[in-house]
């Protein structure tokens, strides 16, 4: 009796010694944290040290890229839209596509070190950088870089201390699209999904992501001078308050948040969604469905994002990231994502092949324009647009007011 | 038979309604199978078997299926043996730890998915390192298909008593023996059975699939998920998932036809 | 090997030792690494985790109002479609248990069992149709001046019964079937009604059964995040914020924080259902 009590203790202690130990040594995040702890931006955080490829050798045979829907189009989704088919015969990299939602995916997904190319938004290439997910890019391995507007090129969310660490994409704008059979008139403001967001009740969607939060902001610098909004994305504390009280008012009216975009394509088309944040690729995949929707760009401005092609610091096929690279900005690939997505392109010859007038609606080239869209950019705590009187929220406060503004 | 008329005219009348309320949505996703308009509009304008067409060639769709399958055998296997050994341990013996091995082998099912998964992954990304891989996706379905198998197995055992295996090891034979040619045969259609279960419950499994594939493999369930927005895509998905119904009929039947067409066999079913 | 036979302590230990070390180890060692995760904390802005050992996930998780709103809605919500189902599953399990045929039986097995193998996924999506501004729904309700429900709430409740009903049917018919139909004469000649019978003797017994489902459709429901993204609009329930935060919003040890309350609510739960013997039902 006594003896098998001593084993049945002996065994509780062992497993459970067993089980913490097993436990607490296996919580090793995926490197710790450099730079991370000073307060960072555009300077003052130190990028990981990590070496950037100094020549090219043979294509490695596929690439893993993680993608914004619609920049690497294949020809499953619209048979006449395809540049991934000619970049596979040239280059003999089999391309394996994933695509994200949202920012936040994106940087989550780079984590697991499986892809070999990421197109980052503002808002997740500095994370990536600092991070150290992604390594810094050897432009002169890239023939097609020289071609790309200046103005693109040395950014703050796309280098550090000079160094680049991607190749410009393109950018562009969110816009406002609505169902033309129920909005009769078309709308020229956000205001027709903000404060008259009640006339089409239940059927407004937005984009689910806490970056949301800046078209918001956008919306009460214009409406609400007096809050003394300049940044969209430096926000303090009153500032931040008013947007979430701007999208909480505006849920009651929301069907339906939309982050995966084939998903606003269909609310759109059954009707469940008539007005929203869109991507200019939405309107199309839905007007080619010969779904009833328009776009604009409202009054007040927009967000929008300026895109880099990012290579992953764990990627199997470097060559192949690389040789993608250099296609996608090749004038050819970078005319054919523009029109397809709806942006404007980083390389000027592209501007010769896109259809006729593509160049002046998305202002490529224009540098004062490009100057004027409220870029998608992390917040942080230092204030982004200079003041230093004031703490600022950071990115942190945003994703924990998301989730208190969808309930 | 025991019940009153009334009662009976009444359960019959209910069942008839409720089965098909549950053969509706399926009904829906057949007859969209069909529907000529990518986007499901509902009355369909017209009908094509274009789609089926479609599902029969595409190359993503059968790799995803033989994805699938791989992983519903390798998890199904595993989760036999480790079933059969916890429900053999189990079967005679009263010791302290009865209750708390009966508690584990339920809990992967009993914690939500997403617990699950989150554990696994956190597990092999975080604690070992090791990268995710159709292998991670079997240890996790593995685990909580054990317990098919060991309620299967179990209620064997419960029906069948040892007195075989005692006469077995009267008349000489060592246990291993026993176990081959006496114990074994008794499980066949419990193993059977189980395994059934346990294969479609890995077969339709998305959550912890989530968490622990890698971004290159793709079970099913995955693949739906990626194509079930897609314009193009979409309509395969629906004949994929009406040829899955179909076709389910076969295992299900089997499954029931061995473990005796009565009811213990397949609880424990998910 | 006969040490085998006369060391029966050494036998069931062998016989345990692999699925043990599978679930015992593995399994829990990694549910054990998860709670430790929420014990840390994450850099917002690279992701990273930061091995500092913290209670500030679980200071916001039970202090911010939104939060304890969405655990308390997800808990009503596992709890109505559990209802839902066991009303809706006991007089199906009771006819096909007690007054079907055996071919019946047989036949009803298969009709119910086999939308368990149409993908979650295509059913949910399904219904996505259904409740849509111009599906199914809409078109049967209209007539009588209804309308569908629309992305909501309201659809994913009805899309989670319907998803789990099957689960809870299966155990309720396998625990009616071992009543046994003696016990329904006994009642009869004791001069009770249908309805009494059913009521005072049938439920008791079949009671542990319906527990046993119970804990599937419980379980299930706390969880789910994929039907309520689809049917669900702007819902957000448990297992949205929990997949939002291990990906979307890069915070894991929040997401492993708000794990532990689904695990402490089952735990919770299988404790008290292990008193009536539901756990040998599943």
């Amino acid at each position: 009796m006594r003896y098998r009590r001593r084993i049945k203790g002996l065994v509780a202690v062992a497993s459970t010694l067993l089980l913490v130990s097993v436990a607490g040594c296996g919580t090793d995040s995926g490197g710790d944290d450099d730079g991370g702890d000073d307060t960072p931006g555009a300077e003052g955080f130190t990028p990981p040290d990590l070496p950037m490829l100094e020549e090219l050798g043979d294509n490695e045979g596929q690439v893993n890229i993680l993608a914004w829907p619609g920049y690497a189009e294949d020809g499953s989704t619209d048979p006449a839209v395809d540049w991934v088919t000619p970049f596979e015969e040239e280059t003999g990299c089999e391309a394996n596509v994933k695509y994200f939602a949202t920012s936040d995916e994106a940087v989550q997904l780079m984590k697991s070190g499986e892809y070999d190319v990421v197109s980052a938004s503002g808002d997740a290439s500095l994370r990536l950088i600092a991070a150290g997910d992604v390594e810094p890019v050897n432009t002169d391995l890239i023939p097609n870089y020289a071609d790309v507007y200046d103005y693109l090129k040395d950014r703050d969310w796309n280098s550090v201390d000079g160094q680049m660490y991607g190749v410009p994409h393109g950018y562009g704008a969110n816009l406002l699209m609505w169902r033309t059979d129920v909005i009769t008139t078309p709308p020229t403001s956000w205001s027709a999904v903000f404060d008259d967001a009640a006339d089409n009740s239940g059927k407004v969607t937005a984009y689910d992501s806490p970056i949301y939060i800046a078209d918001a902001a956008l919306y009460l610098k214009a409406t609400q001078p007096d809050l003394g909004i300049e940044d969209p994305y430096s926000l303090d504390e009153d500032q931040l308050a008013a947007a979430v009280d701007l999208l909480k008012a505006q849920k009651e009216h929301v069907g339906e948040y939309w982050s995966d975009y084939l998903k606003e394509v269909q609310a759109f088309t059954t009707g469940d969604s008539v007005v929203g944040t869109t991507w200019q690729v939405i309107a199309n995949v839905a007007q080619g469905e010969d779904v009833p929707v328009e776009v604009t760009l409202p009054e007040e401005g927009a967000t929008g994002w300026s895109d880099t092609w990012m290579v992953g610091a764990e990627a199997k096929n470097k060559n192949c990231a690389y040789a993608w690279m250099n296609h996608i900005i090749s004038p050819e690939a970078n005319a054919a994502v523009a029109e397809y997505f709806g942006e404007a392109p980083s390389n000027p010859k592209a501007c010769d092949i896109a259809s006729e007038g593509h160049c002046e609606t998305f202002h490529a080239g224009d540098e004062e324009y490009a100057a004027q869209i409220a870029y998608w950019t992390t917040p942080i705590e230092q204030c982004l647009d200079g003041r230093t009187d004031v703490k600022c929220t950071d990115y942190g406060d945003w994703t924990q007011a998301w989730t208190e503004i969808k309930g | 038979m025991r019940l009153p008329a009334g009662l009976r005219a009444t359960l019959w009348a209910f069942t008839g309604v409720v089965l098909l309320v549950i053969y509706v949505p399926l009904m829906l996703v057949l007859v969209n199978s069909f529907n000529s308009d990518r986007s499901f509009r509902w009355p369909p304008p017209g009908f094509t078997t274009k789609w089926w067409k479609l599902a029969w060639n595409s190359e993503g769709a059968r790799d995803a299926l033989l994805t699938s399958v791989q992983v519903a055998v390798c998890a199904t296997a595993i989760a036999l043996v480790l079933g059969t050994l916890a429900a053999m341990g189990l079967r005679r013996s009263r010791f302290f730890g009865r209750n708390v091995v009966s508690l584990l082998i339920i809990l992967p099912i009993a914690l939500p998915g997403i617990v699950t998964g989150l554990a696994f992954q956190n597990g092999f990304r975080t604690m070992l390192g090791v990268p995710l891989s159709i292998w991670t996706v079997v240890v996790a379905h593995a685990t909580f298909c054990i317990v098919t198998v060991f309620n299967n197995v179990q209620a064997r055992f419960q029906r069948l008593g040892g007195n075989f295996e005692q006469a077995s090891m009267d008349l000489g034979a060592g246990p291993f023996t026993t176990f081959r040619l006496i114990t074994l045969p008794m499980l066949r259609s419990a193993l059977l059975a189980g395994g059934l279960l346990s294969f479609g419950l890995s077969f339709d499994e998305i959550v912890v699939t989530q968490f622990t594939a890698s971004a290159s493999d793709k079970t099913l369930p995955m693949w739906i998920f990626d194509n079930l927005f897609r314009p193009n895509q979409a309509p395969i998905v629906n004949c994929v998932a009406a040829a899955l119904v179909l076709f389910s009929v076969i295992p299900i039947y089997l499954a029931q036809r061995l473990s005796g067409s009565n009811a213990e066999g397949l609880t424990g079913a998910r | 090997m006969s040490v085998l036979s006369r060391r029966p302590g050494l036998r069931v230990g062998l016989l345990l030792t692999p699925p043990m070390l599978w679930l015992g180890v593995a399994y829990l060692g990694a549910l054990a690494a998860l709670l430790i995760t929420s014990l840390w904390s994450q850099n917002d802005f690279t992701g990273n985790i930061e091995r500092i050992w913290t209670l500030d996930n679980f200071r916001d998780l039970f202090t911010i109002e939104v939060y304890r709103t969405i655990a308390l809605r997800t808990i009503g919500i596992a709890a109505l479609v559990t209802v839902i189902d066991a009303v809706l599953a006991f007089p199906i399990a009771l006819f096909m248990a007690k007054v079907a045929s055996p071919r019946w039986q047989r036949v009803l097995v298969i009709a119910v069992l086999m939308p368990l193998w149409a993908s979650y996924l295509v059913k949910a999506y399904a219904w996505r149709g259904l409740v849509s501004a111009d599906g199914l729904l809409q078109t049967i309700a209209s007539p009588f001046g209804l309308g569908t429900p629309g992305y909501g709430l309201i659809a994913t409740t009805m899309t989670l019964a319907y998803l789990w009903l099957p689960y809870m049917i299966l155990p309720i018919y396998a625990g009616l079937e071992r009543v046994p139909n003696s016990l329904f004469e006994a009642s009869a000649d004791l001069g009770a009604g249908s309805a009494t019978t059913l009521r005072r003797v049938v439920l008791p017994v079949v009671f542990p059964a319906v527990v046993a489902g119970s804990i599937f459709t419980f379980s299930l429901s706390m969880g789910d995040y994929i039907a309520v993204k689809i049917v669900g609009g702007t819902g957000q329930l448990l297992g949205n914020v929990v997949y939002d935060n291990q990906g979307a919003a890069n915070n894991l040890p929040f997401a492993a924080a708000v794990a532990t309350v689904p695990i402490v609510v089952m735990l919770a739960y299988l404790a008290a259902v292990r008193r009536t013997g539901a756990l040998e039902q599943l």
